[in-house]
């Protein structure tokens, strides 16, 4: 802490000897120089990613992708004239050692931002500590919402820019009128299928019995009776698909026994959230080809920034068959953000960043511009693709303008009156529009449930 | 697409005649101005509107050109490219960077090209189900039995009135006994839908999941004596179809079971027999499976015998950790449980760690051959999943051949011996360090076993091993400590259990409803299945 109360304190910093030179550096650099020239250590940036257990197979890259940007950072001069210094963790797929290492981040390494999580229990258990400590954390994958904190800046998709355009989707375009609602047993998946099922029944009439939900295990790896399920489910002659919320590794014997059990794409394609090129490495694409995703960006969209990120990512990786993702976007425009709020602010102060970050507007790399909205979340592009036999995913549709991330679900009796918006007066992340009041933090209860699970 | 069909079709009808004229005799000048108008045709495919890229198919059916259907299977499979010249070329192998690449209109083989220079004529789902519509009516004329097949079988459910006649003539000519059946349920499911008495008496009995959709709207109808039969035969496909279902349960829960043999039969040796508690049994699995990706790798486009050389191969690698193991770390803590369940577990973590970070975190692809994919179609409504009928095959041969070696080998009777009394056995002249060493090795191979086979079920990566490894400690015990046939009927029993469970619970609780129903009965029997009686159970 002791780096932000220097520049946030006045008393403490004129008595420091550095002032001198400050207004020495000020006075030589005239009007470009920042109000408030800092020190020369470097800016330090966080990074909370797992790099062994379980969900190391989804955010090494993520790790990498984030100490990449910041070489890149360096190698343009750094920001407000000082360099980056990347300090990595290492939280072992374990939820409330997330907690113990943010913490370790913010008080004892003292960095400015985080760049950090993957599963939301994860997040839930560093939210009590980001705030805490008046942290900064940006958090890169798509989730179930239902959240908003000072805090944190959710850079991947909320439920209305994935899970609900995918479904409109299927029955607009697609013609699908019966949903087998399939998914991993925790917070994620059902938080998604409760909103999910609503907006099936609400919107567009989808009765009961046409909606099957399954939960299964973390790591499940049987899946034939679920899979068979499945396929009966989908020969009452109504066409049918299937909503994945399956998570990581479960998805190879998944997809393996639909192939099996000769479930094709076209007779029943099942449309996934948490399936990226990442997952599908792990996988012989071969008889998948059809099945669908919906993300905010694949690494086949046709933009020139798209091919420099890819050839970046290509050379720093030393590995020609590496992919890219969209947590690995959502970290890109995350980074450029806070880098370009940094900029505006002239510091790397955390209330002054985040008063700065928001309203501002970064390029996405599918060709459009990222804005950071008042809820903390992000405008995004939400497109569909149809898995290819090279593990690629092939774009056929998506919505024709960026979609605001919504922190509180429209569908979702508790959460339809609440809204966020973290500018002044309002500052809240709850505030409910009908009684007129702001619920307030309850960061430090979401993690004893989570956590509990 | 039922409309679509019977467009498709009738313009085909009236162009049949002429095709099949033209492809007996084609020459080169008439093939030239036939090569204009084809090369429009395939143009209309290149835009980006998919309903566009669906009329320009539609185009290419009623087109009389005789390359019609391979252009729309090429379309199909991915396999109908453009050159940056604006060429259509088929791409005959798309493995690696080049490809080899032929012109889609002269035939001419083209050599290689880079895949950056071809760009794909991209399709949807609903393209590929309006392309597999459109083959099918042309295959219907195909002098190919095997596509006569698929062909009326897509049928089944997307004939219309229109179709029904030019359906009944082509029943009469038709020589293949399938296919004739095929077209007679395709009409009869039309019929039945339609109320008609003649359709609903034809599906009588046939499981076809089409049939029972067309025979329940039947039922819905206004005929009370069309309603009533269609009833009755409805009541009788439900009965059959639960005894398929009853079938495919029992046939999904031995699966299940076999795999949890071939994971624990290992542990069975190790844990059961010589009393180790190897907690690093899981990591060797992931070794074998891990194998089978490296023999892959070596053997590229060969993942057959790859898979079949891993066999050997992961036993060995398997063996030599577990060599290792015993000789670095098991042996210095004989007769110490606690200390050795310590270490193993902390072994295991090590080789997950080394696996991450020596070949990646990421899982491995590891191919499943053709021979292994798809199912065994026993009847319209029970179809057996091959993969998975080998990995029952290979546990039950796993099973055999360990039982094998512990009765009638030398080997088998040595082990024996040590285990029951190892003081006893040494005076008898053998030597007990060596048979540890060989005992281990067998169970740790074994486990180099189970991961070959796990690679074809699910994914190759470094977390593999503890996917399993409590299961297998749960099959040991439940089957009974020491005893191999106790872990064959625990193994295939639990598997059974927990898939006619799971149907009715949902996978998490029917996971929890089998550990709670095993503590119950290690409560009640301590000593498993199949308890080992005598002396030997006392020491």
């Amino acid at each position: 802490m002791n780096t932000l109360k220097r520049s946030t304190h006045p008393q403490r910093f004129l008595s420091s000897g550095r002032f001198a030179t400050a207004l020495l550096t000020a006075a030589v650099m005239g009007a470009s120089a920042p109000a408030f020239a800092q020190d020369d250590d470097p800016i330090k940036v966080g990074i909370l990613h797992s790099l062994s257990g379980t969900m190391a197979i989804s955010e090494t890259v993520l790790k990498d992708t984030v100490e990449m940007l910041i070489e890149q950072q360096n190698e343009a001069g750094g920001l407000l004239g000082r360099q980056l210094e990347a300090v990595v963790v290492d939280p072992a797929s374990n939820w409330p050692l997330f907690a113990e290492r943010a913490r370790e981040l913010l008080a004892q390494e003292e960095v400015d931002v985080i760049f950090g999580n993957w599963t939301s229990v994860s997040r839930k258990a560093v939210l009590p500590v980001v705030e805490e400590l008046n942290g900064l954390l940006f958090y890169p994958v798509q989730y179930e919402g239902e959240e908003s904190s000072e805090n944190v800046f959710y850079t991947g998709a909320a439920p209305n820019q994935q899970a609900i355009p995918a479904v409109e989707y299927l029955i607009n375009e697609v013609g699908i009128e019966r949903f087998a609602l399939v998914g991993t047993d925790y917070v994620y998946p059902r938080t998604t299928n409760r909103i999910l099922e609503a907006f099936l029944k609400d919107e567009h009439g989808i009765a009961e019995e046409d909606i099957m939900v399954n939960y299964t295990p973390f790591g499940h790896s049987d899946w034939q009776n679920i899979v068979a399920e499945i396929r009966r489910f989908g020969e009452e002659g109504k066409p049918t698909a299937v909503i994945s919320t399956v998570n990581g590794d479960a998805n190879v014997p998944f997809y393996t026994e639909l192939s099996n059990q000769g479930i094709d794409a076209a007779d029943i394609p099942v449309i996934a959230f948490s399936v990226g090129e990442q997952e599908l490495t792990g996988i012989d694409t071969g008889p998948l080809v059809g099945h669908l995703a919906a993300w905010n960006y694949f690494m086949s969209v046709d933009n020139d920034d798209n091919y420099d990120f890819i050839d970046a990512w290509i050379e720093y990786t030393g590995d020609d068959m590496a992919v890219t993702n969209d947590p690995m976007e959502a970290h890109y425009i995350g980074f450029n953000m806070w880098a370009e709020a940094v900029r505006k602010a002239g510091t790397t102060d955390v209330d002054t960043v985040k008063d700065a970050i928001i309203g501002v507007t970064v390029p996405n790399l599918s060709g459009g511009y990222a804005a950071m909205m008042p809820n903390h979340h992000i405008t995004k592009p939400v497109l569909i693709g149809e898995i290819q036999d090279n593990g690629q995913f092939d774009i056929v549709w998506q919505t024709p303008s960026t979609v605001a991330g919504d922190a509180w679900s429209d569908y979702l009796p508790g959460s339809r009156d609440l809204i966020a918006d973290w500018r002044k007066p309002m500052e809240c992340g709850n505030f409910n529009v009908v009684n007129g009041s702001c619920g307030g933090s309850t960061a430090a209860e979401e993690a004893e449930a989570a956590l509990a699970e | 697409m039922r409309r679509f069909l019977s467009l498709a079709l009738l313009c085909f009808l009236l162009l049949g005649i002429t095709l099949n004229a033209q492809a007996q005799s084609t020459d080169a000048a008439s093939s030239s101005t036939n090569d204009a108008a084809a090369l429009e045709l395939l143009e209309a495919l290149d835009v980006e509107s998919y309903t566009a890229k669906g009329e320009a198919i539609t185009a290419i059916l009623q087109s009389d050109d005789e390359r019609a259907r391979d252009w729309l299977q090429a379309l199909l499979d991915g396999r109908l490219q453009r050159t940056e010249d604006g060429r259509f070329v088929l791409v005959l192998e798309n493995r690696g960077r080049d490809w080899p690449v032929a012109d889609v209109l002269t035939g001419e083989a083209l050599g290689e090209m880079s895949r950056r220079d071809l760009e794909r004529i991209g399709i949807n789902n609903n393209l590929r189900n309006q392309l597999r519509s459109a083959i099918a009516v042309v295959d219907l004329y195909s002098l190919n039995v095997e596509r006569r097949r698929t062909s009326a079988e897509r049928l089944l459910g997307e004939v219309d009135g229109e179709l029904v006649p030019t359906l009944d003539d082509l029943i009469a000519q038709e020589e293949d006994e399938q296919v004739r059946y095929r077209l007679t349920q395709a009409v009869a499911i039309y019929r039945a839908e339609a109320g008609e008495m003649a359709g609903v008496e034809a599906l009588d009995g046939s499981l076809h999941p089409r049939s029972r959709v067309a025979l329940s709207r039947a039922a819905n109808g206004d005929d009370p004596v069309v309603a009533n039969a269609a009833a009755a035969s409805l009541s009788g496909i439900e009965q059959q179809l639960k005894i398929n279902r009853g079938l495919e349960t029992l046939y999904f829960g031995l699966s299940l079971g076999s795999v949890l043999v071939l994971a624990a039969i290992g542990l069975a040796i190790t844990f059961g027999v010589m009393g180790v508690i190897n907690m690093a049994h899981g990591e060797l699995m992931m070794l074998g499976a891990y194998t089978t990706w490296a023999m892959q790798q070596l053997l590229p486009g060969q993942p057959g015998l790859a898979l079949i050389l891993s066999i050997p191969a992961g036993f060995m690698v398997a063996a030599l950790a577990g060599v290792a193991i015993e000789r670095g770390v098991i042996q210095f803590l004989k007769g110490r449980p606690l200390e050795t369940l310590l270490a193993t577990f902390g072994i295991s973590l090590i080789l997950q760690q080394l696996v991450r970070t020596v070949i990646s975190p990421l899982n491995r692809t590891v191919i499943t051959p053709e021979w292994m994919s798809g199912s065994l179609v026993v009847n319209d409504a029970l179809s057996l999943t091959l993969n998975r009928m080998y990995v029952l095959g290979f546990a039950l041969v796993v099973f055999a051949g360990l039982m094998l070696i512990m009765r009638r080998t030398r080997l088998g009777l040595e082990v024996r011996a040590v285990t029951q009394n190892r003081a006893m056995a040494r005076s008898m002249g053998i030597r007990a360090t060596r048979v540890d060493i060989m005992t281990f090795a067998l169970g740790s191979g074994v486990a180099g076993l189970a991961g070959v086979a796990l690679s074809q079920l699910t994914n190759v990566g470094p977390n593999l091993g503890q996917n399993y490894i409590i299961d297998s400690f749960m099959v040991v015990v439940f089957g009974g400590v020491g005893n191999l046939w106790g872990t064959l009927v625990a193994g295939l029993s639990l598997g059974v259990i927990n898939q006619v469970l799971e149907p009715w619970a949902g996978a998490v609780l029917a996971k929890i409803i089998v550990l709670v129903f095993i503590i119950l009965f290690i409560q009640k029997r301590p000593r498993g299945l199949f308890p080992q009686k005598g002396r030997a159970a006392e020491g």
